[in-house]
């Protein structure tokens, strides 16, 4: 048998399933990954203990019979969903010493199913930015390498510790957040597979709020099929949130085990030959419609004519959410407080030490364009410009089944490449934002390595609440690509 | 849309940010950049269209009006920065208060 920690979720529920291994053995190679590689600082927080209980316990319920989906699937989870008595940092100074009394709805799924929790993953603060430095923890490395150059590169961000995490085999499946590209861009960036649900699809309950009307939870895995597991438990209606979509979840593992895309039509979209993209990409893209065609589907061109407005309107809206949302970190109720002389001066003060630059910088502009005067200008331009994308995207899926488009512009940077210029760093993120602005679901496939021996990775975007087509769509390309490389050394 | 220090200021002030006075003309010039970046929306035509607040089709849901929770003051007093103060010491959820600085002479 292959070494546990190269076995995928679907490898270890059938290993642990014919009494091959107990959830405990997996979770302590899976702990001793995690001791070998913790100079990726792709960790906050271990929860060693926790592991070798929750296993425990799972083995026990496995001897009774009583095997969930994940059952001793050893998991990460993003460090923005709070879990019951263990600290919560978000990446941030302002919520230090912050243990969570209560658990998030999506991590309250993925143990009732069975997983076992690992640890708690670095991300950007507050989950802004797409590089990952933005941690008060300090930034995370990716795993992979440019070919011949010892340079650290970035995961991607914001989700950069549980993308890497799954990329150096730390753990075979972790949680993420994508509010404009925080699952799909890392994962593109480590080599793995990253899904964003159709906005609704997981409850929101209990994660730390960025922008509201965007943020989405999804997961990390190695193939598109432990990905739909993940994703199976993760879901679900959820009274707790109200935009929870009260739908029954489909059998996504089902979808992602049938990679059939004969007579499907894909759409390519005209407006993502953007200047910026990387040769390679751009012949990457190509690449994969001619593998879909000659798995039998269709390639049609579609046009979303406002695509290049998305991202300049997102960071309308995502800061304008963001200064709300974080308005409640105040130095009153937990986290940080530095005194003040008076109410507001501690105020001031709290967050003026709690937030980082970035941080500071959207609740800034969030509070600007939010100010009087400014809203019509700003938010409810932003707000139309949104409605032309969702109508875009609308008009494209009468001509198509699912969207196929880079995940990213580049493959990974270098930690300090695009830092000087904040626009630049967002730029990251202009393949990814639209669907964001849309809340439909995407998912990103690693396909290839660039020049460089970087992974590359496609999105599919498909129609609302149609995860099933994204995933067989996405299970297609993973079989044509057969993409198996490693990052040297993991 | 072009930012000086004093807007950078008022917007700090707003948003109960206290920033250094000498990174306010830095701050500027990167919200002033991010700004004008932005200015390309007004490209667009957006005579009557429907601003788009929420991406959900869900309509809001109603629920009966009836407690579902609560009787939790110590959970939620545990993480108070500035320490609670409880009503009854031996019965943390019996209620209690977050301390702030004096705010009333």
């Amino acid at each position: 048998m292959a070494s546990l920690t190269d076995l995928t979720v679907a490898g270890l529920s059938a290993a642990m399933a014919k009494k091959e291994v107990s959830a405990l053995e997996v979770a302590d190679a899976h702990l001793r990954k995690l001791d070998e590689h913790r100079a990726l600082n792709a960790f906050i927080t271990e929860t060693p203990d926790k592991a070798r209980e929750m296993a425990k316990a799972s083995d026990v319920r496995r001897a009774r019979g009583e095997a969930g989906l994940l059952e001793g699937v050893p998991i990460a989870i993003k460090d923005l969903f709070c879990t019951e008595g263990v600290r919560t940092t978000a990446a941030s100074h302002i919520l230090e010493g912050f243990v969570p009394p209560y658990e998030s709805t999506v991590t309250a799924n993925l143990w009732k199913a069975g997983a076992v929790m690992v640890g708690k993953t670095n991300l950007d603060e507050f989950a802004m930015g797409s590089s990952n430095m933005t941690s008060y923890f300090g930034g995370v490395e990716n795993p992979w390498k440019r070919r011949g150059d010892n340079r650290k590169l970035v995961p991607g961000g914001s989700s950069g510790g549980s993308a890497a995490a799954v990329a150096a085999c730390m753990v075979p499946g972790s949680t993420g957040t994508d509010t404009g590209g925080s699952i799909r861009q890392p994962a593109s960036f480590c080599g793995i597979v990253g899904l964003k649900p159709t906005y609704g699809r997981c409850s929101r309950w209990g994660i730390v709020a960025f922008a509201s009307s965007l943020d989405q939870p999804g997961p990390f895995a190695r193939t598109v099929e432990d990905a739909a597991l993940l994703l199976q438990a993760m879901s679900g209606h959820d009274p707790k949130d109200s935009t929870s979509a009260p739908l029954a979840v489909p059998d996504f593992a089902a979808a992602a085990r049938n990679p059939n895309v004969q007579g499907l039509k894909v759409g390519i979209p005209k407006e993502y030959r953007v200047e910026g993209t990387s040769a390679e990409i751009a012949a990457l893209w190509d690449k994969g419609v001619e593998m879909l065609k000659a798995a039998g589907a269709e390639p049609v061109e579609v046009s979303l004519p406002h695509t290049k407005y998305a991202l300049p309107a997102y960071y309308i809206v995502a800061p304008a959410e963001c200064s709300s949302n974080l308005a409640r970190y105040d130095g009153v109720r937990y986290g940080l407080r530095v005194p003040g002389k008076d109410l507001i001066e501690m105020y001031q003060n709290t967050r003026g030490a709690g937030f980082g630059k970035e941080v500071r910088r959207r609740v800034m502009i969030g509070t600007y364009v939010l100010s009087a005067g400014y809203y019509d200008a700003y938010y409810k331009k932003a707000q139309q410009i949104r409605q032309l994308i969702a109508r875009d995207f609308k008009q494209a899926f009468e001509k198509c089944d699912v969207l196929l488009t880079p995940t990213a512009p580049t493959a990974a940077f270098a930690a300090g490449e695009k830092m000087d210029d904040p626009v630049t760093m967002y730029l990251n993120d202009m393949f990814t934002i639209p669907a964001s602005m849309a809340g439909l679901p995407g998912i990103s496939v690693p396909v290839g390595l660039d020049k460089d021996g970087l992974p590359l990775g496609l999105q599919f975007i498909g129609r609302s609440f149609d995860e099933e087509t994204v995933l067989r769509a996405a299970a297609a390309l993973e079989q044509a690509a057969a993409f198996k490389e490693r990052p040297a050394g993991y | 849309m072009s930012l000086d220090k004093d807007t950078v200021a008022r917007i700090a002030r707003l948003a109960r940010l206290k920033v250094p006075e000498e990174e306010l003309a830095p701050l500027a010039g990167e919200l002033s950049g991010i700004l004008a970046w932005i200015e390309q929306l007004n490209e667009v035509d957006t005579t009557n269209v429907e601003p788009l607040a929420s991406v959900s089709d869900v309509t809001l849901p109603l629920r009966a009006d009836k407690v579902t929770d609560g009787g939790i003051a110590g959970k939620v007093l545990a993480n108070a920065p500035g320490g609670a103060v409880y009503i009854d010491p031996t019965d943390k959820n019996a209620g209690g208060f977050f301390t702030v600085p004096k705010v009333v002479e």
